[in-house]
């Protein structure tokens, strides 16, 4: 009996659980202490560069200038038309994966290709829309050819969030549209997209944080342009023309030693991933449509 | 509801139905969307990719060891372009998912609720931070450290390239760090889908918390775990901007203090100026590069049906 006793007193004491204690206690702060340290050391940096002229201007060598107004333009565009071709593609698929089609051999392939373009490193997807986009289609280095390529990186996530949050909208929705005689795309155009809004919109919200944050796809896609148009005809021109986003203006920056811009904008770009995070948490609390008020 | 268009029950049925139809169409275009960039990449992949395995020679590429791609005489070997690209990536793995696994048991299991509520979000932060910031940090903090203990390591050689610290062990340990999120996740999601009642009886039987862990639950997980590795092994393989100018500037068999080129920083740094068959033997590497991709991809697909079995 007293054997017993002992074995259970020594339950507590012992060591190799103790190391393993310290072990997964130093392992989970060191997550914390990296984010820490990149945000303290970019802050302490960039946050000097960061004014409103470092915002207004753009990089010029007579005017003694040193801003990123060109890039914050150019990552604007390509957010906005990258969004423009994908969104709509993203959830169609969505919805087809979701609705319409029967599970099958299809449906694998379908779902397999999207894993598949989620696994695809953004460096192979730069030398595709290089050679596809900028070459075949003769489009060149420019903000267009940028955006295409950076629609197919993004369609998963789209796809994948529309899915999530139509599998979430309770199937008896469904089945009372049809049941008083909706016709089914009245059905998805009333009901579906509606309550599905949250997840899609946890989509392009985490797909402006992947556009934004693109460098190795853009590069040799869209290029390094970093000038503001000089005209009304000039803005709408400028999809055509060169343009290099933060992120790639971030590389150049940092790789012909010129630190102080580069961590401006790093601050900048910290900022918005902050900003993006927040907001993913926000919509992530209206996704559940049953609880929803 | 009684006004003209009831009358015409049928005509607007017809409507109805074409707009069906339309919308069936429209929706299954989209969904092959996917499909058609898939196959394209690996269209395009090949055919910009294959040529300099025949002008060149598939086994002057993939084994010759010199890349010297803008001399008189070029030679196009990338075999320790391969081999860094491979010894990174296990090493970031080996560093990665054991730190990424314990941080999803402490998320999972041992963490009271307040504490988990800091490290979680810091986790969702790491993994939204843009790659070329951690290239960024890894130029301006690790590679004066790493320049450091190069100085002290290769004190008295005389053989030794000083490199100014941009080396392999300063590609690693960003690319380790970059895994990171993808590991913790994953494996944090894999932890908590185990059943509850396995762990009570483990517990109920005696076992400490720490052994029901190790020796229960992560058994229980591991097709998930196997996930978050591959998954991170696709990460690491894959990632260009933030070693680029970590990593140095030339290529070299891949030892922890020797400057090196990976598979992708071999296409960053060069794709800019490269022309001709050099430009071809760029390609070629990114053909390899998503050879390894697709490898990976199918691995996980199978891994991933694997488990629905298992269920």
């Amino acid at each position: 009996m007293t054997g017993k006793v002992n074995s259970l007193s020594l339950k507590k004491k012992r060591i190799s659980d103790n190391i393993l204690y310290v072990l997964i206690y130093l392992s989970a702060s060191l997550s914390v202490l990296i984010l820490l340290g990149i945000i303290l050391y970019v802050f302490y940096r960039g946050a000097g560069t960061v004014n409103w002229e470092f915002f207004t201007t753009v990089k010029s060598a007579l005017q003694g200038t040193n801003g990123i107004a060109g890039n914050i333009l150019n990552t604007l565009y390509m957010v906005f038309i990258t969004l423009l071709v994908s969104t709509p593609i993203g959830i169609g698929s969505a919805i087809y994966l979701n609705e319409y089609a029967k599970p099958g051999r299809i449906v694998r392939l379908i779902e397999f290709t999207t894993e598949t373009l989620s696994g695809i490193p953004s460096i192979i997807f730069g030398l595709f829309g290089m050679v596809f986009f900028n070459t075949t289609l003769h489009l060149g280095y420019s903000i267009l050819a940028g955006a295409f390529t950076l629609s197919i990186m993004v369609l998963p996530l789209i796809t994948r969030n529309t899915q999530e949050a139509l599998k979430a909208v309770p199937e008896n929705y469904r089945m009372g549209a049809l049941g008083i005689g909706a016709t089914k795309w009245y059905m998805i155009r009333t009901i579906l997209l509606p309550s599905a809004m949250p997840g899609i919109l946890t989509g392009i919200i985490l797909s402006v944080g992947r556009i934004v944050g693109e460098s190795a796809a853009l590069l040799f896609t869209a290029g390094s342009g970093y000038l503001l148009p000089k005209t009304l005809m000039g803005g709408l021109t400028k999809i055509m023309d060169s343009g290099g986003t933060l992120t790639v203006q971030l590389y150049l920056s940092m790789s012909k030693a010129e630190y102080d811009v580069a961590f401006g904008i790093a601050v900048v770009l910290l900022v918005i991933v902050f900003i993006i995070n927040l907001l993913t948490k926000l919509v992530a609390g209206w996704i559940d449509v049953s609880k929803r008020k | 509801m009684a006004n003209k268009e009831s009358f015409s029950i049928k005509q607007n049925y017809k409507n109805k139905t074409l707009v069906e139809k339309a919308a069936h169409f429209i929706f299954m275009v989209c969904a092959f969307f996917a499909v058609a960039a898939v196959f394209s990449i690996t269209f395009y992949m090949i055919i910009s990719g294959a040529p300099a395995l025949f002008s060149v020679g598939i086994k002057e590429i993939i084994f010759g060891t010199v890349w010297k791609p803008t001399a008189e005489q070029p030679l196009f070997g990338i075999l320790y372009v391969i081999l860094t690209s491979i010894v990174g990536t296990i090493m970031a793995v080996l560093i990665g998912v054991p730190i990424g696994v314990l941080t999803a048991v402490f998320l999972a299991e041992v963490a009271p609720r307040k504490i988990a509520a800091i490290v979680k979000p810091a986790v969702e932060l790491l993994a939204g931070i843009p790659s070329v910031i951690y290239g960024l940090l890894g130029l301006l903090i690790l590679n004066p450290i790493m320049y450091k203990l190069e100085l002290i390591v290769f004190k008295d050689s005389t053989t030794h390239q000083f490199t100014g610290g941009a080396n392999l062990i300063s590609a690693i340990l960003v690319l380790s760090m970059m895994i990171l999120p993808t590991v913790i996740n994953i494996s944090q999601a894999a932890i908590e889908a185990v059943p509850k009642h396995i762990k009570f009886a483990s517990l109920a039987v005696g076992a400490t918390h720490i052994q029901t862990i190790f020796k229960v639950i992560l058994p229980a997980a591991k097709s998930g775990i196997a996930t978050a590795i591959v998954l991170g092994v696709g990460r690491a393989i894959g990632e260009a901007m933030a070693i680029s100018l970590v990593s140095g500037s030339s290529v070299n068999f891949p030892l922890p203090f020797n400057s090196v080129r990976f598979l992708t920083t071999a296409i960053v740094s060069e794709m800019g100026y490269a022309e001709g068959t050099h430009r071809d033997v760029l390609f070629t590497i990114g053909l390899i590069l998503f050879v390894f991709i697709m490898a990976i991809n199918i691995i996980l697909s199978r891994i991933l049906k694997k488990g629905d079995i298992e269920k």
